[in-house]
């Protein structure tokens, strides 16, 4: 069971608050875009940023975050 | 399974010109049905011959458990360095067309389209639907030329007349593809195989190949072999026997290019010669057969100008929708330019290891992994050549060839 943040590449546009909101999973690369901070550049939320992850959904301008339970 | 028809060796046996010629060439339909048909393309282990490799009998399956699903057969090939769906769709059309029905049958659907070039269409698959009776509406859809019309979601957007661009997954499109139905994308030639298979049994398919890798795959192979062209052979075929095939290398070779565009650069060794062109014989090379694509690069040129000649080319078909593909492969292209030319080449090696790995799975499509694959390959099997950069020369400079 993990839960993963899903981007829609094809929304964002790297404005860039997602990381700010949820440094626990997203850092950005050369031009503003997520990117996972981890070497495997895999998006699992960890339970204790989950609250975190949920705003960076609410406050991302482009509608381009969603999480998947698995 | 048969009548008195003698199977044909193969799909490159099946050429026909008409419908007439094409039933004498492989004998009748058969009525096979749904359930039969997916056991029967299970049985056989057919996969994928598009370049992702998915066992073909599961996405009939997942497909044919949803309502009113749509078919579409993948002839777009936007890759340059193939040419073997083309070869297939122009002389074998009403195998690929069989293929088409048997799947719309499987999966109960009755709007199946044909997507590929514009000039394939109209000199092969029209005249084809002319000489046919059957119960589906087939409508083709001309493809782009472009490298990426023929990713999935790319094809659904085009068959629903949008932009042929690939789209953000999830749900997938055998969930929700063309207006929302469950939608079935089988490349051309995995579909003349079902044709096939359906005529004369998974035994008979799997008489040729491996366990690993059974029936027969069609591969595009260019670059320096004496007989560029397309050929059929048996699974398992290894990257020694694909190149004795087109008649062997003209020139001394230094490696080969396998799985096109975003493919892996393989060193022409004597151990790269004895892997079957299986994802797990290259996995030790991180490349894959993908739509059976070889070329063939001269010991005399330099690799790395030829992978920064691909990147350019692939950095210019980014659909320019998402932003670590649109701002990564230019990018990268760039840095891999100045390598070439020897411009700040230890920085340049640096930055191209770093953005590669950055920009690597982020993306809605493959482009942006494919590409970043093909220049990760490149570095590691032209490292001498990267070390002849740092050191200001190159292969293709006078006086400064690898190992003078």
């Amino acid at each position: 069971m993990g839960t993963t943040l899903l981007i829609d590449w094809t929304r964002c546009e790297g404005r860039g608050l997602c990381a700010e909101l949820l440094p626990e999973v997203l850092t950005t690369d050369d031009w503003g875009y997520p990117l996972s901070i981890r070497e495997d550049r895999s998006l699992e939320v960890p339970p204790r940023a989950r609250r975190y992850a949920e705003e960076a959904i609410r406050e991302c301008p482009r509608l381009a975050l969603r999480l998947l339970d698995s | 399974m048969t009548g008195l028809i003698t199977p044909v060796r193969g799909l490159l046996g099946a050429r026909a010109r008409t419908y007439r010629e094409h039933l004498d060439t492989v004998g009748p339909l058969p009525a096979v049905g749904a359930e039969q048909l997916v056991q029967l393309v299970a049985a056989a282990g057919l996969t994928g011959r598009g370049g992702a490799g998915f066992p073909s009998a599961r996405k009939l399956a997942a497909v044919g458990s949803r309502r009113s699903p749509v078919v579409v057969a993948n002839g777009a090939e936007g890759e340059p360095a193939s040419s073997k769906d083309r070869a297939l769709l122009i002389h074998t059309p009403h195998l690929v067309l069989d293929g088409l029905v048997l799947a719309a049958r499987a999966v109960g659907c009755r709007t199946a389209y044909v997507y590929a070039p514009e000039s394939v269409l109209d000199s092969s698959i029209r005249p084809a639907l002319t000489q046919r009776r059957d119960r589906l509406t087939i409508t083709p859809v001309p493809s782009a030329d472009t490298f990426i019309s023929g990713q999935e979601t790319a094809v659904v957007a085009a068959v629903q007349g949008l932009r042929p661009v690939p789209t953000s997954t999830p749900p997938p499109i055998y969930v929700k593809g063309v207006k929302g139905r469950a939608t079935l994308v089988h490349n051309v030639e995995t579909l003349a195989q079902v044709a096939l298979i359906a005529r004369y049994g998974a035994t008979w398919f799997r008489e040729r190949g491996t366990d690993d890798d059974p029936g027969t795959r069609l591969l595009t192979l260019s670059g320096a072999v004496a007989r560029p062209n397309v050929y059929e052979v048996a699974g398992g075929t290894t990257l020694g026997e694909a190149i004795s095939a087109a008649g062997g290398a003209l020139e001394p070779i230094q490696a080969v290019l396998v799985g096109g565009y975003h493919g892996g650069w393989v060193p022409w060794t004597a151990h790269a010669a004895q892997c079957p062109l299986t994802r797990t014989g290259l996995s030790a090379y991180e490349a894959h057969p993908g739509a059976g694509i070889l070329v063939a690069l001269p010991a005399r040129r330099c690799g790395l100008k030829a992978a920064a000649g691909l990147a350019t080319y692939l950095a210019g078909q980014n659909a320019g929708q998402c932003g670590p593909c649109r701002n990564g492969l230019p990018a990268l292209a760039g840095h891999l330019q100045d390598l070439v030319q020897r411009r700040s080449p230890a920085h340049n090696h640096e930055e191209i290891l770093r953005l590669v790995g950055t920009v690597d799975g982020r993306g809605a499509c493959h482009h942006p992994t494919g590409t970043t694959r093909m220049i990760r390959t490149a570095l590691r099997t032209f490292r001498n050549e990267v070390e002849l950069h740092v050191a200001g020369a190159c292969t293709e400079l006078q006086g400064s060839r690898k190992g003078a």
